[in-house]
């Protein structure tokens, strides 16, 4: 099914895919085209805004007010205190609790946010890291609470969390331990959570921090490798468990060097998938994505000029052949977007989708002398990385170290300077600049009542669930932690007797220490 | 001159895990010739007032990304007092909104670096307002 025919004004029938006789097609190893045959010809991406704050209650209504606007998935956004796995009531937590997303401290609140949300129709994506064992545990309980199986949901973790030690920063545990707890959710969701994707491995924050696009890539797949090799290690073959493993990419910047690091990236994995790893499995090959954000190329200055550059950003993403694609909406440079802009970001999308024709039909630049030859140097250049990065003693030792932190950052750092020296040019920065200044950022408002209010209802919490069920899983979580067992089934049970992410992250912190941050320049 | 370096401690307090600018200002005061220290993420206020202390600090800069500013400044202030540093500068950088800057200087911010701040402000700044010559 090619969905409906596709007809210009002009009388002219549009294919879905066009390609001369031998060509590769899209749906085909190595998957340059896009990993479907008919891409958006038969489903357009998913629109997944980023969105949470304050309580799961004021979450809840945003995310009701996305679904009725057609946002086809949720991207959950969490307060910092949660990411970072402290409770609402942590002296850490003062002044954060749900400013930057949504307060989580046990399945309550995890119950109140997405009440009556079909979740076996809306795909949903939590973007934790650090705590990703706690918060998906949390959501599995609630789902099964709620009367779906583990089977039926759709979604994704973010949990990728080497790339947290590189940009973003809501690491808790030492590296070692760390990736066996993304390993646990791998082979937690392999086996009884299929349709869920338990880690998206994101180059994003990696080129948020100061890499460009091709190491962006690189680092991204030389990180999925690791999980990669890590899960093989426990004895499951590539087949079983890497089509949960999916990515998020970046998309700010020089709009064909985005296209041309979405098309060797996806090829790329493909090869290494089948060649380095044996996987006989297509869906194991096939790089899928959500490509969006593309916070870094936001201003603050003229900041309704954020509206058209997104416009582009999210073209890029469909030339690109995204699965996903979520926006950083035009206040987003300074502030939690606010109802309209958020709007605004699913209405660009909107506009992409049906009225310029982005979904005609697949991969449309391909055979572009100029977009292949580029996407075969970008390919180069990312095999060169990750060789390069190999050669060192592989991404783990270079993350570990810090060595890929203080090289993003010098790379940040020559950018800020070229920027101000007016040698990169950005519209309403360093040219076109308006005479009279920006008005004041708008932020969106922290109440300091709404906190309080998440604070008594954790204590609520505690005084209402059974003290000794709660010891009792905590210390089942701290003994699969010692004996190595997967931590998953263990972490459900502390859940469900209403342990909070930090207790939980605690239990596991007895175990595992807490990561140094290797400071270097 | 010979005489030291000025000596500048940049801390993330909080929770918040944005550091690219912290990490680039700090890039920027060390190629100025200053002595710099960044105390990595997620610091409570004891934990910076100590630090500031140790490094015998001439400028304590915070930068805040998350909105906290305000409580986060506040309690940054109390800790430096209480821990004894008194003579050091501090500097709040991040996402501020120029309404904040009032309430930040009340609270005994020397300065406030936002979004639209240079590289070359910053430098300037520290350097002309450190308390000794560079």
């Amino acid at each position: 099914m090619s969905g409906p025919k596709v007809v210009w004004d002009s009388g002219i029938e549009i294919a879905p895919v066009y390609a001369p006789d031998g060509a590769e097609k899209p749906g085909e190893y190595p998957y340059t085209r896009g990993i479907h045959p008919l891409m958006y010809r038969q489903r357009p991406w998913t629109m997944r805004q980023y969105s949470g704050f304050g309580t799961a209650a004021e979450t809840h209504e945003r995310f009701l007010f996305l679904i009725k606007n057609g946002n086809t998935g949720l991207n959950v956004a969490f307060d910092l205190p949660t990411q970072c796995g402290l409770d609402s009531d942590d002296p850490m937590a003062e002044g954060e609790i749900g400013r930057v997303g949504m307060a989580v401290d046990t399945l309550a609140d995890m119950e109140e946010a997405f009440a009556d949300i079909d979740l076996n129709k809306i795909s949903v994506s939590l973007t934790i890291n650090g705590s990703a064992v706690a918060i998906m545990g949390m959501y599995f309980a609630m789902a099964e609470k709620r009367g779906f199986s583990l089977g039926e949901l759709r979604g994704t973790a973010q949990n990728d969390i080497l790339k947290e030690f590189v940009g973003r920063g809501t690491w808790i545990f030492p590296v070692e331990p760390s990736v066996r707890l993304v390993g646990d959710t791998i082979e937690f969701c392999a086996r009884q959570v299929p349709h869920y994707s338990p880690v998206s491995v994101c180059g994003y924050h990696i080129r948020e921090s100061g890499a460009t696009p091709a190491q962006e890539m690189a680092y991204g797949l030389a990180i999925a490798c690791a999980y990669v090799d890590h899960v093989r290690a426990r004895g499951l073959d590539v087949d079983e468990f890497a089509q949960g493993i999916s990515f998020n990419f970046d998309i700010y910047g020089n709009l064909w060097e985005q296209i041309a690091k979405f098309r060797a990236g996806r090829r790329l994995w493909a090869k290494i998938m089948k060649e380095r790893y044996g996987a006989k499995n297509p869906k194991a090959m096939q790089l899928r994505m959500i490509a969006g954000g593309g916070g870094a190329g936001l201003t603050v200055e003229q900041p309704l000029n954020n509206l058209v550059r997104s416009a582009y950003y999210a073209l890029a993403s469909a030339l690109s052949g995204t699965q996903t694609m979520a926006l950083c909406s035009y206040d987003e440079a300074y502030t939690i977007p606010s109802e309209q802009a958020a709007k605004l970001s699913l209405r660009t999308m909107q506009i992409l989708m049906t009225e310029i024709g982005a979904c005609d039909t697949v991969d449309p630049l391909a055979g572009s002398y100029f977009v292949e030859s580029t996407t075969d140097e970008m390919e180069r250049r990312i095999v060169q990385m990750m060789e390069k990065l190999d050669a060192e003693g592989g991404v783990l030792k270079a993350i570990a170290e810090g060595r890929v932190q203080a090289d993003v950052n010098r790379q940040a750092y020559e950018h800020k300077q070229r920027v101000e020296r007016g040698e990169i040019k950005k519209v309403g920065v360093n040219c076109f600049v308006d005479d009279e200044k920006s008005p004041d950022v708008e932020f969106h408002p922290y109440r300091r009542e709404e906190a309080e209010k998440q604070i008594a209802r954790l204590a609520r919490v505690r005084a209402e669930r059974s003290a000794a069920e709660v010891d009792r899983t905590l210390e089942a979580v701290r003994a699969a932690a010692r004996s190595g067992e997967n931590v998953m089934p263990s972490v459900i049970a502390a859940v469900k007797a209403y342990a909070t992410v930090g207790e939980i992250c605690g239990a596991l912190k007895q175990v595992f220490g807490t990561y140094q941050e290797p400071v270097r320049f | 001159m010979t005489e030291k370096p000025i000596r500048v401690l940049i801390a993330k307090p909080g929770v918040d895990g944005h550091d690219v600018g912290a990490k680039v200002v700090c890039r920027a005061l060390m190629e100025a010739g200053m002595q710099v220290v960044y105390t990595g993420l997620r610091k409570s206020p004891e934990e910076i007032a100590k630090a500031a202390r140790e490094l015998d600090a001439d400028v304590v800069g915070l930068s805040i990304m998350s909105g906290a500013h305000l409580p986060l400044s506040e309690k940054v202030a109390e800790s430096l007092k209480a821990a004894g540093v008194t003579r050091a500068k501090l500097l709040v950088g991040g996402v501020i909104p120029a309404r904040d800057r009032g309430a930040l200087e009340q609270l005994g911010v020397a300065a406030v670096f936002g979004v639209d701040a240079t590289l070359g402000d910053v430098v300037s700044w520290v350097r002309a307002n450190a308390g000794r010559a560079a």
